[in-house]
């Protein structure tokens, strides 16, 4: 770490778009005159409901208020915005949903700007050409794939390398606006457009695309700015009350990934191995020593969601001590009593909050002591009215269900609102989470320009 | 035998999904003795995260030591995938309880 030549600054404003960041640590990030602004905009953490239903887990409002802020500051000062994974799983409608609220802005706004969409959705017919030429393999735990879980998938997207967002930014693209893409990506893709070493950009972007979530003390809704140089690269929080220290920024290495020495990405892998973090001063951490792997074949991560039944809820208390005693097997002679009543189109799962409803049968504390226990139970069938019905007949049969030595002959539950039974729709699980082998970086995923003006 | 409990002598003990399919824990210790020590017994062994957490030992994945952060990372595979019916925690956020009350012999550090 000895040059401090060619700062390359990349400015990152919060953890997901929508999470919001306080103007003044912004607007701080702007005096430093960044080369570029990138967001990262969505995660798989949320779950399978978002990509299968192709709805975002961030609001609108929320969304629009951040973007407001770097359309603006993008187009003063005339750099690059970069907008990873848009509205949380990165598909076709989350893509268009952010396409909307960025027209509206610049609408509003006055604002002009050429933009590049890069959509990530992978057709099913070429993942099914891909599954049958053995080009699909598993990633982790997540088990062999089958034709059939295929064909249910709603919507399969793969997570873009850099290769299709430099491209963008090559054909002139001002504001780029990526379907699901691999997180450092937006805040690397910048610097490697300038010849920077892919190795560095990407570590940094690693970092950065958890905003301040790295600082002490960490928020996913604050700005931290990262200057790449030659051979390392600098972290420093935009709000004088965070800063970063090398423990914090080795800490976040650890973070969400199996494996902090090699971080698996489209096309390869970051090696961690020789990386090192020094402090220098006024709460800025300098990192070297990341490099890039490149892999043959080329492989990218597919993630797909199915739908699994329709689900009810209902959310109900328990405060009778003889109730609490026999919890178990009343929860159970009802279950089996429901089951029989619907037959096997259903499934029917209790959460007891505090008893087990946390870890669920990895829960290593079996007493439970606690004077009330809260209920959710939830019953996942192949309609919403079977659902529905069962989950009303579940609710009523426990209200009143006879137990032993029962002394409360009123009512077993205590329900906090009415109506007691929440319709949820459709519920998803996932159903792809492999890699696919691919020729070339770019082939799956489709760049649109347009001018989008005021 | 004296025991120490292991969030005396760390500042971080954390779960959160690696992929959806797998949950990570992480162990940040506070000083160089303690976790070189653990490191040099291999206290956080596959066998000693599948007894702790009533994991059959082929779903423990990996026990990583990680220098720089002084830290442990353990991942194993979830019983029931994020978000899947039956479910307990999407986040998979709150799986790191039973590390809380891990006993360590202090003869280890000595």
């Amino acid at each position: 770490m000895t040059q401090s030549t060619n700062p390359f600054r990349i400015l990152s404003p919060t953890a997901i778009l929508g999470y919001g960041f306080p103007e003044t640590s912004f607007e701080e990030g702007l005096a430093q005159h960044p080369h570029a602004i990138a967001v990262d905009a969505g995660s798989i953490d949320p779950g399978p409901y978002y990509l299968g239903s192709g709805k975002s887990f961030t609001s609108q409002a929320t969304v629009k208020r951040d973007l407001e802020w770097l359309l603006k500051a993008c187009v003063t000062l005339d750099i690059p915005l970069l907008i990873g994974t848009a509205g949380g799983s990165g598909a076709r409608p989350h893509v268009d949903w952010g396409l909307e609220i960025i027209k509206q802005i610049a609408s509003e706004q006055n604002l002009s700007f050429p933009l590049a969409t890069v959509y990530a959705d992978i057709p099913k017919e070429k993942v099914i050409e891909a599954y049958q030429s053995g080009q699909i393999t598993s990633l982790g735990a997540s088990g062999e794939l089958t034709l059939e879980s295929i064909y249910k998938t709603t919507r399969i997207v793969a997570q873009m390398g850099s290769e299709p967002v430099l491209e963008a930014l090559r054909q002139g693209a001002q504001v780029v606006l990526c379907g699901r893409c691999y997180d450092p990506v937006p805040f690397a893709a910048p610097a490697i457009l300038q010849g920077r070493d892919a190795g560095l950009a990407l570590h940094m972007g690693k970092i950065l695309e958890c905003a301040a979530i790295a600082t002490i003390p960490g928020s996913g809704s604050d700005c931290i700015l990262g200057t790449l140089y030659d051979d390392h690269f600098v972290l420093e929080s935009l709000n004088p009350e965070r800063r970063f220290t090398k423990t914090s920024t080795a800490a976040h290495s650890l973070y969400e990934k199996s494996n902090p020495y090699q971080l698996f990405g489209p096309g390869g892998y970051l090696d961690l191995e020789k990386v090192q973090f020094q402090e220098i001063g006024e709460g800025r951490v300098a990192v070297s020593g990341a490099t890039f792997q490149a892999k043959q074949p080329y492989q990218i991560k597919l993630e797909g969601a199915a739908p699994v039944g329709f689900r009810t809820i209902s959310i109900a208390g328990v405060r009778d001590p003889q109730m609490l005693q026999q919890i178990d097997t009343i929860l159970g002679a009802i279950k089996k009593e429901t089951l029989e009543r619907y037959g096997g189109d259903i499934a029917i799962h209790f959460h007891v909050y505090g008893k087990n409803a946390v870890m669920g049968d990895y829960e290593p504390i079996t007493l439970t002591q606690s004077h009330e226990l809260g209920l959710v139970f939830e019953v996942i069938a192949t309609t919403q009215a079977l659902s529905e019905a069962a989950c009303g007949y579940l609710r009523s049969r426990l209200l009143h269900y006879g137990y032993p030595h029962r002394m409360s002959t009123a009512g077993n539950l205590a329900f906090p609102f009415s109506p007691s039974d929440i319709l949820c729709g459709i519920t998803y699980g996932f159903t792809l989470y492999h890699l696919m082998e691919v020729a070339d970086p770019c082939e799956f995923f489709n760049i649109q320009m347009q001018q989008v003006t005021s | 035998m004296k025991t120490i409990a292991l969030p005396e002598i760390t500042h971080v003990i954390r779960s959160k999904n690696c992929s959806p399919f797998e949950i990570t824990l992480d162990i940040l210790f506070k000083d160089t003795r303690h976790y070189y020590a653990l490191k040099a017994h291999s206290f956080f062994s596959e066998e000693r995260i599948a007894q702790l957490y009533q994991l059959p030992l082929s779903a423990v994945q990996s026990v990583i030591y990680f220098d720089p952060s002084l830290a442990v990372k353990i991942n194993y595979i979830r019983a029931i995938p994020s978000g899947a019916p039956g479910d307990t925690d999407v986040y998979g956020a709150q799986q790191h309880a039973p590390l809380l009350t891990l006993m360590i012999p202090e003869n280890l550090f000595t």
